[in-house]
């Protein structure tokens, strides 16, 4: 009888400028799954970490943002398409995370997919639904159009490891912005798996850049960091001393801020454009009309 | 040829000024409990009225006035009923047009020519165009249930004193919100003559409140915790102070703040055209705006022609008596901000840049900076980063169209830019390329109630104006 063969386990690393570094400071935590159990030393993100993923993030942003919204959309879709070819994957890290039933951790896969499939078709509508050409009292053609932000810090849900990470996520890039993801502390095997679907996706490295750790020590070094347009708070809901701290300290280059709900949302539930929205400009162009 | 001009003045009959006046809260003037101060003429040092300065307990008068008209009246008439109240408004405006305009320049110091052509017509038409509204927000695309957010505490700049109200408390109202208005320090006037407007149109008391004061009563209203929405137009640096003040509440805001916007100039530009966009974007109201043209990028190639014509249109400009009717630039809106200007301009001659003004007399009483320009300037230049926020053009020069959208964009504000060609495909590209909120292309300085206006970055959040503008003021609004 052949003895039992022995797994080959997985590294957990951070995802930045489309590698997969380890954090430079050295560190890394114990995940754990829903039982309390050794899962795996997930890489603890650093404020280098942080810095680091901004550079990669606004290095690739004139490309994304350059993007057709025709070629945002086919490449979001591309990623439901991965996402869903790994469902076993997924399904189990959500069931180790979130301690769910099997039947349950694949409804949650389902309704990622079918998140990340929502958004991907918005990518060429949104302009049409909230840009419009303005009648001006004189002979002007006048409009006015949404564009992205830039590069948005993104506190991704500590609860909802996939289905609220995907929906925080995809509605900041399928506008064209660039992502400096914190991942959930305690449930970071979602975020870590689906930085490995993004990277076989077509999504650009640094479009998204994902760092699993501490939202309380690398948060505040995104907040107050002078090259991030926009931060959305979802990741600290509930704490609303550390919320208010982040969002005074993003008024210093008067980021966009996403407030921080009081506790965290049934991510299950329909989610509005301002998802979308709240990360985006309205840029109007003016042009005298004459012969 | 030299051409001489006989003074043209606009008669200052039509306003009746009261030596004092009260703050505005529930409908009725009253005495605050603060002090006073006097509101004078920028272009005469002549003291125009004396106005009460709210405090603490002033403001939370007006907030609570303004959360009672909320829950018993506004909030329970129907969007028709709010229209008629704002067309109404819109009707006194332009029956009183002559006098607010003159009392914007007197108070204000800016050509009589510009707040009786641009300013009170536009203050007009923003409240025509958002009484519109009031009944058709479900058609707004801002959700299916639009609802209005509660009070709005607002706080406006000197710039523009009553097209800045009406951008406030237009949209405010037609959306059901109700209103606490602080208009500035030093230009609090036709606000108190709004305030009348608003007794003429028998608007329900509380609905529009106004207090006057400095930056700790505009502290006081931002802070109340009774305001659900505020709305600043002004620095960054206050803005900012805002966004820090407001932050772990619900209070939605929106800011409008500084800019540094670039003029470019490609070499295939209509030359007579530029050059008036030119002026109009750094000249226009002194130069105190928000989204003036104050980076002028001209490519090298025709920078000496631009230049020589500009310098020759500039020797036409008439500075002086606001209330005169062929005045270009009028007065400089008041010390503090002349000593700004000044400040910044002998930085700009220390720090090497080459600095230019055409002949030109100045009154003798009264705050006045000609119009000037500084070429050999570099993006490292505190002329060419920072907001002065007067008549004063730094000008730069490129190569070619990336580097001309590099500098642009070379800066944490975001509000406007300007862009000069005849290729239309050129112009599409760079508009696109700039980060600003507003780009006018072969064109400058224009402003319509329906088109959005606001800022990328440091410039602010929010937009103010058109549909995107009603968001501001709406529940779930989105965007």
């Amino acid at each position: 009888m052949a003895a039992p063969r022995i797994d080959v386990r997985k590294t957990y690393k951070l995802y930045i400028g489309g590698a997969f570094p380890r954090s430079e400071s050295g560190y890394s935590y114990t995940a754990l799954d829903a039982k309390g159990r050794f899962v795996a030393n997930a890489a603890l993100a650093s404020r280098k970490d942080a810095r680091d993923a901004v550079v990669a993030a606004r290095k690739a942003f004139g490309g994304w943002s350059g993007r057709t919204a025709y070629n945002r959309a086919q490449i979001l879709y591309r990623v439901a398409e991965v996402l869903e070819d790994r469902r076993p994957q997924f399904a189990l890290a959500v069931q180790q995370s979130e301690g769910l039933t099997p039947a349950r951790a694949n409804a949650v896969v389902d309704a990622a997919v079918d998140r990340l499939v929502w958004y991907a078709g918005w990518a060429d509508k949104l302009t049409q639904v909230v840009g419009n050409a303005n009648p001006v009292a004189g002979p002007f053609f006048n409009l006015s159009t949404p564009e992205p932000t830039g590069v948005v810090a993104v506190l991704a849900p500590q609860g909802s490891s996939l289905l609220g990470l995907v929906s925080v996520l995809a509605p900041v890039i399928v506008t064209g912005n660039t992502v400096v993801l914190v991942s959930s502390y305690a449930r970071p095997l979602p975020a870590v798996n689906l930085a490995e679907v993004l990277a076989t996706s077509d999504v650009p490295g640094g479009v998204v850049n994902i760092l699993t750790g501490d939202a309380a020590t690398v948060a505040p070094w995104l907040a107050a960091h002078l090259d991030v347009n926009a931060i959305d708070l979802a990741g600290v809901a509930g704490d609303t001393e550390l919320a208010t701290s982040l969002e005074v300290a993003a008024a210093d280059n008067l980021k966009r801020v996403r407030r921080a709900p009081a506790t965290e949302p049934d991510w299950a539930a329909a989610p509005d454009l301002t998802a979308m929205t709240d990360f985006v400009e309205i840029k109007t162009v003016w042009h005298p009309m004459g012969v | 040829m030299e051409f001489e001009y006989a003074p043209a003045p606009e008669s200052r009959s039509v306003v009746d000024l009261k030596p004092s006046y009260g703050l505005f809260i529930g409908g009725e003037f009253v005495d605050g409990h603060g002090g006073a101060f006097k509101t004078i003429s920028p272009a005469t040092e002549e003291v125009l009225a004396e106005v009460a300065e709210a405090d603490e307990a002033d403001v939370d008068a007006a907030v609570k006035a303004a959360r009672r008209a909320y829950d018993r009246v506004w909030s329970k008439l129907s969007g028709a009923e709010r229209a008629k109240y704002l067309y109404r408004i819109a009707r006194i405006i332009q029956e009183r047009s002559r006098e607010l305009a003159v009392a914007e320049s007197l108070d204000n110091g800016k050509p009589i020519k510009e707040s009786r052509d641009v300013d009170v017509p536009t203050v007009a038409a923003h409240f025509f165009y958002y009484a519109g509204w009031a009944d058709k927000l479900e058609y707004a695309g801002l959700g299916t249930d639009p609802r209005p957010l509660g009070v709005a505490g607002q706080v406006i700049p000197w710039n523009f004193p009553l097209l800045m109200l009406a951008w406030k408390v237009a949209p405010a109202l037609a959306c059901g919100n109700t209103v606490v208005l602080k208009p500035a320090e030093t230009t609090p006037l036709t606000a108190l003559l709004f305030a009348e407007i608003c007794q003429q149109a028998d608007l329900p008391a509380g609905v529009v409140n106004i207090v006057t004061g400095a930056g700790a009563t505009g502290q006081a209203l931002v802070s109340h915790p009774g305001v659900d929405k505020v709305a600043f137009t002004g620095s960054t640096e206050v803005g900012k102070a805002i966004a820090r003040a407001v932050a772990g509440t619900d209070k939605k805001v929106t800011l409008e703040l500084g800019g540094k916007a670039a003029n470019i100039v490609f070499d295939d530009a209509p030359i007579d055209q530029a050059v008036e966009g030119i002026v109009t974007g750094i000249f226009f109201n002194q130069g105190h705006v928000c989204c003036a043209g104050s980076r002028l990028l001209v490519q090298e190639s025709i920078a000496e022609e631009v230049l020589a014509r500009l310098k020759r249109r500039m020797s036409t400009l008439r500075v002086g008596d606001p209330l005169d009717k062929n005045t270009d630039i009028g007065a400089i809106n008041s010390a503090e901000q002349l000593a700004r200007i000044r400040e910044l301009s002998a930085v700009g001659e220390a720090e090497g840049a080459d600095r230019w003004s055409p002949p030109c007399e100045l009154p003798d009483r009264g705050f006045w900076f000609p119009p000037t320009l500084f070429t050999d300037v570099t993006q490292a230049h505190r002329i060419a980063r920072e907001e002065i926020f007067g008549p004063v053009l730094s000008v730069l020069t490129f190569r070619t169209p990336a580097e001309a959208v590099e500098k642009a964009n070379n800066t944490p504000f975001g509000l406007s830019a300007g862009v000069w060609t005849e290729k239309g495909s050129r112009i599409l590209h760079v508009a696109s390329a700039l980060r600003a909120g507003v780009v006018w292309a072969n064109t400058f300085n224009k402003f319509d109630p329906t088109s959005p206006f606001g800022g990328y970055q440091e410039s602010g959040y929010g937009r103010e104006g058109g549909r995107h503008g009603l968001a501001a003021y709406l529940k779930g609004g989105e965007l």
